[in-house]
Parts: C-alpha cells; sequence; structure tokens
C-alpha cells in the first residue's frame, strides 16, 4: 500500500520533474486570476457609477445603454464561449494566451462586479450624497470620498464571492492550450494514466488558494468594521 | 439689519405635476434669523432645498450676495453651496469617517485648507460645543444631539454666509432637543444669517427676527415673531396656530 503510494508519486510528480506542470501551472493561474480581478475591479467601478448615476440622477444617457449592452452580453453568454472568442477572433493577432485569459476573464468578472457594486452604491442612504454637495463638493467627490467607501464596505463579501469564482473558473483556460494548474494536473494524468493523484492535489492546492484568500478577506471585513461603520448608513 | 444677503424671486418648483412651491418672493439679510413654519406639505423643505440648489427649481430666480445662482455653472453651484452651511433632519453624518474627519473633509477638499491647520481650529470648536473628546469617535457611537450638533459644527467648518436648517431637531429624541437648540441659539448671538425650517415655536419666538408661514406653496404670512404670534392675519395661520401651541 505505502510502496504503491510512493511509485505513484514518484510516476506523477518526481519523475522527469513532472511537479513544474503543476507550479508552473499554478503560476499562470494566479497571474490570470490577479490580474483580471485588479483590472475587473477597475471595470466593475465605472459601469457602476454610469448605471447607478443614471438610474439616481439620469446622467450619462448614451454610457448607461453601452453599460447595459455590456453586463447583458457578458452575462448571458457562457466563460467558455467568451474565452474562445477573445482568443480565436478578437484578440486574434494577441500571441501571449495569459493575456488573452487575463483580458477575457477581466471583462467578464468586470460585468458582475459592475452589478455588485452597483448594489452597494444603491444600498446607500441618498442624505450621504446631499451631505457631500450640501458641503460644495462635487458628485465625483462625493461618489468617491463619500458613497465609494461606505458602499464597498457593505458589498464586501459579494464581491469577495466573485473573486472566489472568478479564481476557480480561470480552471478553462485550457480551451485555448494554456496550462494552468487544472490544465498542469491533465496533463500528468495523461503522461502517467494515474488519475487519483494528479487531481486530488490539483483540487487540493485550489482549496488551499481559496481558503487563504477567504481567511484574508475575513481579517480585511474585521478591520474595517472596528473602523466604524458596517451598516448600511441610515441615519448616521 | 445688513446688506442683502438673499434675494429669492417668484420661486416655483414642480415634481412631476405636483406645484410645490408656486412663486415665492423674499428677501434674506445678513444676520436674520428667519424661522419658516406650517403644515407638512406646505413646501418648507422644499423651498430650504432650492436655497442651496439641492433641488433644481423649476422657474424663478435667487440672487445671492448679487449674482443669480439658478442658471449658472455646475462649478459655480459647487461653489455657492460651499458657501452655504446645511443642517439636516437626520444628520447625515459620513458614517466611515471620524467626528474630526467629519468635520474637516469639507475645508480639506474644497478649500484646499492645510489638513493641521484646520484640524486644530476643528478641535477648538469641538471644544466649544463640549465634544472634544468624541473627535477621534464615529458617528453611530455618539447620541441624536451629538450628532446634530456635529453634523452643525461640519457646517459651520465651511465659514458659510448662511446656515439652513431643515428641521434640526424633529428626529431627536424630546430630552436632547433642548441641546442642539441652545446651540443654534447660541450662532445667532454671533450674528449668523440662517434660515430655520422648525416646528419648535419656542425657537421661532425667541430666536427669531422674522417668522415665515408657508401653505400651500407659498408665502402666506410674514412678520415679526411678536406680531407673527400675537396678531396673526390670516385664517389659515390663526387655524394653525392653535393646532400647535
Amino acid at each position: 500500500m505505502w510502496q504503491n503510494f510512493q511509485d505513484a508519486f514518484y510516476q506523477c510528480f518526481t519523475k522527469n520533474n513532472r511537479w513544474e506542470y503543476l507550479f508552473d501551472g499554478l503560476g499562470v493561474t494566479l497571474q490570470v486570476a490577479v490580474c483580471a480581478i485588479i483590472i475587473g475591479i477597475f471595470i466593475g467601478f465605472i459601469v457602476a457609477v454610469i448605471r447607478a448615476s443614471h438610474d439616481k440622477y439620469g446622467f450619462f444617457p448614451f454610457l448607461n445603454i453601452l453599460a447595459k449592452i455590456y453586463l447583458t452580453v457578458i452575462r448571458g453568454t457562457p466563460m467558455v464561449v467568451q474565452l474562445l472568442i477573445t482568443y480565436f477572433i478578437i484578440l486574434k493577432s494577441v500571441d501571449s494566451k495569459v493575456i488573452v485569459a487575463i483580458l477575457a476573464f477581466a471583462i467578464n468578472s468586470g460585468a458582475y462586479q459592475a452589478e455588485i457594486i452597483r448594489a452597494g452604491i444603491t444600498s446607500i442612504d441618498p442624505g450621504q450624497m446631499e451631505a457631500g454637495r450640501a458641503l460644495g463638493m462635487s458628485y465625483w467627490r462625493t461618489m468617491i470620498h463619500i458613497i465609494l467607501p461606505q458602499a464597498i464596505r457593505n458589498v464586501l463579501p459579494a464581491l469577495g464571492n466573485e473573486f472566489i469564482v472568478l479564481m476557480k473558473d480561470t480552471s478553462i483556460v485550457g480551451y485555448i492550450s494554456l496550462i494552468d494548474l487544472a490544465k498542469g494536473g491533465d496533463i500528468i494524468r495523461s503522461q502517467t494514466y494515474s488519475v487519483y493523484l494528479p487531481y486530488l492535489t490539483v483540487a487540493a492546492i485550489y482549496l488551499v488558494l481559496v481558503m487563504t484568500f477567504t481567511w484574508f478577506l475575513g481579517k480585511l471585513e474585521r478591520y474595517l468594521r472596528n473602523t466604524g461603520a458596517d451598516v448600511v448608513s441610515n441615519g448616521s | 439689519m445688513g446688506k442683502v444677503l438673499l434675494k429669492i424671486n417668484n420661486l416655483k418648483k414642480n415634481f412631476g405635476k405636483l406645484q410645490v412651491l408656486k412663486g415665492i418672493t423674499t428677501e434674506i439679510d445678513e444676520g436674520e434669523v428667519v424661522v419658516v413654519i406650517g403644515p407638512s406639505g406646505g413646501g418648507k423643505s422644499t423651498f430650504l432645498r432650492c436655497l442651496n440648489l439641492l433641488e433644481k427649481p423649476t422657474d424663478g430666480e435667487i440672487w445671492f450676495e448679487g449674482k443669480e445662482i439658478i442658471h449658472t455653472s455646475e462649478a459655480e453651484k459647487n461653489a455657492v453651496r460651499s458657501e452655504m452651511g446645511m443642517v439636516f433632519q437626520h444628520f447625515n453624518l459620513f458614517p466611515h469617517m471620524t467626528i474630526l474627519d467629519n468635520i474637516t473633509i469639507g475645508p480639506r477638499l474644497v478649500r484646499h485648507a492645510n489638513r493641521a491647520e484646520i484640524e486644530k481650529k476643528a478641535m477648538e470648536v469641538l471644544d466649544f460645543v463640549g465634544l472634544v473628546d468624541k473627535a477621534n469617535a464615529y458617528p453611530q457611537q455618539l447620541s441624536g444631539g451629538q450628532k446634530q450638533r456635529v453634523a452643525i459644527v461640519r457646517a459651520l467648518a465651511m465659514q458659510p454666509k448662511v446656515m439652513l436648517f431643515d428641521e434640526p431637531t424633529s428626529a431627536l429624541d424630546p430630552e436632547m432637543v433642548g441641546e442642539v437648540l441652545e446651540l443654534m441659539k447660541k450662532l445667532a448671538k454671533q450674528g449668523m444669517t440662517m434660515v430655520v425650517v422648525t416646528h419648535e415655536m419656542g425657537f421661532a419666538k425667541e430666536v427669531g427676527t422674522r417668522v415665515v408661514f408657508m401653505d400651500g406653496g407659498y408665502l402666506a404670512e410674514e412678520n415679526s415673531p411678536a406680531e407673527f404670534f400675537g396678531n396673526p392675519k390670516s385664517p389659515r395661520l390663526k387655524d394653525f396656530l392653535a393646532k400647535v401651541l
């Protein structure tokens, strides 16, 4: 039994330095996930502010239509299809598969983040905007200094969830033959014909990634709660 | 009284088909304390919110220090608002900031005030209103009366030319009304120009230099407090006063 495990372990990870498939794959996974999250946050913020400003105050009618189309298309089509279209059609001339993957996931995640952030903005009492404006602050200044910090605080759990989903969703980049963590495990399986060890190891690594991230997010939430309001601001 | 600070000319405001202000014309001089009373739905708050353009008037003119302010650029409107302090019924303090930051954010962002300087000033004013030990607390740690006093200090930090009060004591527990009115009295004594929408008749009598009755979208009657309460003219005001006094 123990001997069998040792053999399998040797076959899957040690022989021909096969562990490097997982190690390099993990690097790709992290690269794609982190970059996509960061770019997605930017997209999410901009789209959310456009949508919320339009719904509340009638600003940006044209941009709002664009934003709505973007949200409808992205949320209405499967991620895999978006990835393939990005790779084979939109960014055909881009050589780096990592960059293609980053952009495809950022554009996808931006749509979901936008809706989460918009919900956060809508949850803030209108009196907050009025108080900022009454001090002479411009709409944008009030948005950035008063509304968004509170909105983010309120939707942090939902945003964190979206990041977790994105991190795991990157496991489909094998469709454009980019070797990430999942694909790395798959390659080991195809070379060794053993299924248990490669796939379970890959699953365990994803799990540890997500758990680490969740732990970090929990810390951040507690920190924000300790610095004042975790409430939907009402009558403060 | 001093020179004219605000001149309101035939001010109208519609919300959809509902006309809330049907043509208000009046003047507010420097140093005046104008108390606006009247039944709910009479347009008191809307009138006040039109003064600093939180509501966009449908028609009419507002002159502030000799300049018409309704038909100006967004930037000029922001500048005008920074010259008018506003205190809200529900305080509207920023819950994610300390009391000190609540007070200093306006001067810092709008006036580009030096942080150390403005914080020193804010501490002095907090000391004046007896809240210096709350400087680093957050709004949710304060009582309603304390919140409203901080809100007043926040508005004052911009060194406004006029202070607008929108039912500042209506959301307070009864025992906290006094401390807020006391602070407003002090302000009035220092010569601050004030427009106060309130149901506190005692405050109107004692502190107001002029009392205005708003009803049905019109400025129905205005007079000195003594005349206003002692010798009301219109039957509508007589009726209103009989109910509230």
